[in-house]
């Protein structure tokens, strides 16, 4: 019986390894959002250019364009280089009415957003000039780019950190956009007249 | 020590290196510091027991980059505004999660990440204890130099043991050692 005493420090050091094991696989970078399933907190940013209007929270009720009636907001800077690695796709997707998407420029010089925009293009319906990021930090962000998934009531659903591109996109949100897509088929319309 | 004309040089070094070594490393710029010196110095004590998100192991008071700035500049409007110490955590907890707070707060789910290293360090000191205990009852030869005579020592012989001893010497005793008691 004394014998199997030996073995405590090897059961600790088994349940440690356990632990280990399931944390550094994790990437520390990437914060979960304590966010998700909650309303978007209010905000009201003034336009970045004259191109497209600001943007508020209230801009989020209702069904966006597409199919899922959801919308994508996209934290985005003209400083940020891996903004500029998911633009293209940012670009695709509005060219394709996929989905409504949305856009905060954050902690941006004074027109440097507008003129990043006239060189690559503006896939965002209305973006929000966030330059003291004082939205940003209501929403959790810790970095560019981030895209939260808003649903039609407000709520955000999902949020991707890092670059948005077809891997994430098919793996992560596809499948709740077809969740969303489900589950406002199966809702009554909320007095919108357009419901299908 | 004698003193030489390089004695002066090397005390400027060595205070300087001191004055270094000890000086605080902090990233607050003065447009941010209050006027008020008690809000900055709640501020000041907050910002270090939060975490910068973006470098995520230095706290915001230490960090450089941009983020920490505007969290450090958020936590005195709000300390401004008339917040409590409790109410400004709670405040960057409900957006980045418990991860921003650089001391988890002490809770049913942390207090094993708490109690831990006391636990550990009580339960490793006893066992230490237990297996000191058990070798000076196993051992007490080895204890001979440290303890008088009359403590340690084998159990003592009994009636027949002490006579096989006798009998043992009597036989080993060589033939010739009867005459040591011969007068020189």
């Amino acid at each position: 019986m004394k014998r199997l005493v030996f073995l405590v420090p090897l059961a600790l050091f088994a349940i440690a390894m356990g632990y280990f094991a399931l944390g550094l696989g994790r990437d520390p970078a990437k914060l979960p959002s304590t966010l998700i399933g909650k309303a978007l907190p209010a905000f009201d940013l003034p336009p970045v250019s004259d191109l497209s209007p600001g943007l508020a929270d209230r801009d989020f009720q209702g069904r966006g364009n597409g199919d899922s009636g959801a919308r994508l907001l996209n934290i985005w800077g003209s400083w940020c280089t891996a903004c500029l690695v998911e633009h293209p796709f940012l670009m695709e997707l509005a060219r394709a009415g996929e989905i409504e998407i949305m856009g905060i420029d954050w902690k941006d010089a004074p027109g440097a957003g507008a003129a990043w925009l006239a060189r690559h293009g503006n896939p965002f319906t209305r973006i929000g000039d966030d330059a003291e990021g004082r939205t940003a930090i209501d929403l959790g962000v810790t970095g560019a780019p981030e895209t939260f998934i808003i649903d039609a009531q407000g709520r955000i659903r999902h949020k991707v950190v890092g670059p948005l591109g077809p891997a994430t996109w098919q793996t992560e949100i596809a499948p709740l956009l077809q969740q969303l897509r489900a589950a406002a088929a199966n809702e009554p319309a909320e007095g919108s007249a357009d419901a299908r | 020590m004698r003193a030489d004309r390089r004695t002066f040089p090397r005390l400027a070094l060595a205070a300087l290196i001191l004055g270094l070594l000890f000086s605080p490393a902090f990233a607050v710029e003065p447009d941010e510091v209050l006027a008020d010196p008690q809000l900055e110095a709640r501020a000041r004590s907050l910002s270090r027991d939060l975490r910068c998100v973006v470098c995520q192991n230095q706290s915001i008071d230490d960090s450089d980059a941009p983020l920490a700035r505007d969290l450090r500049l958020l936590v005195r409007a709000r300390l401004k505004s008339g917040d409590s110490d409790r109410e400004v955590k709670a405040f960057l907890v409900a957006r980045y999660g418990d991860y921003v707070l650089l001391r988890p707060r002490l809770g049913w789910a942390t207090f094993v990440l708490w109690a831990a290293p006391t636990l550990v360090l009580l339960g490793g000191g006893a066992w230490v204890l237990r297996l000191w205990g058990g070798q000076r009852r196993r051992r007490p030869e080895s204890r001979q130099l440290f303890a008088p005579p009359s403590e340690s020592g084998p159990d003592p012989l009994s009636p027949e043991e002490e006579a096989r001893v006798i009998a043992l010497l009597e036989a080993s005793r060589p033939a010739h050692s009867a005459q040591t008691v011969d007068p020189a």
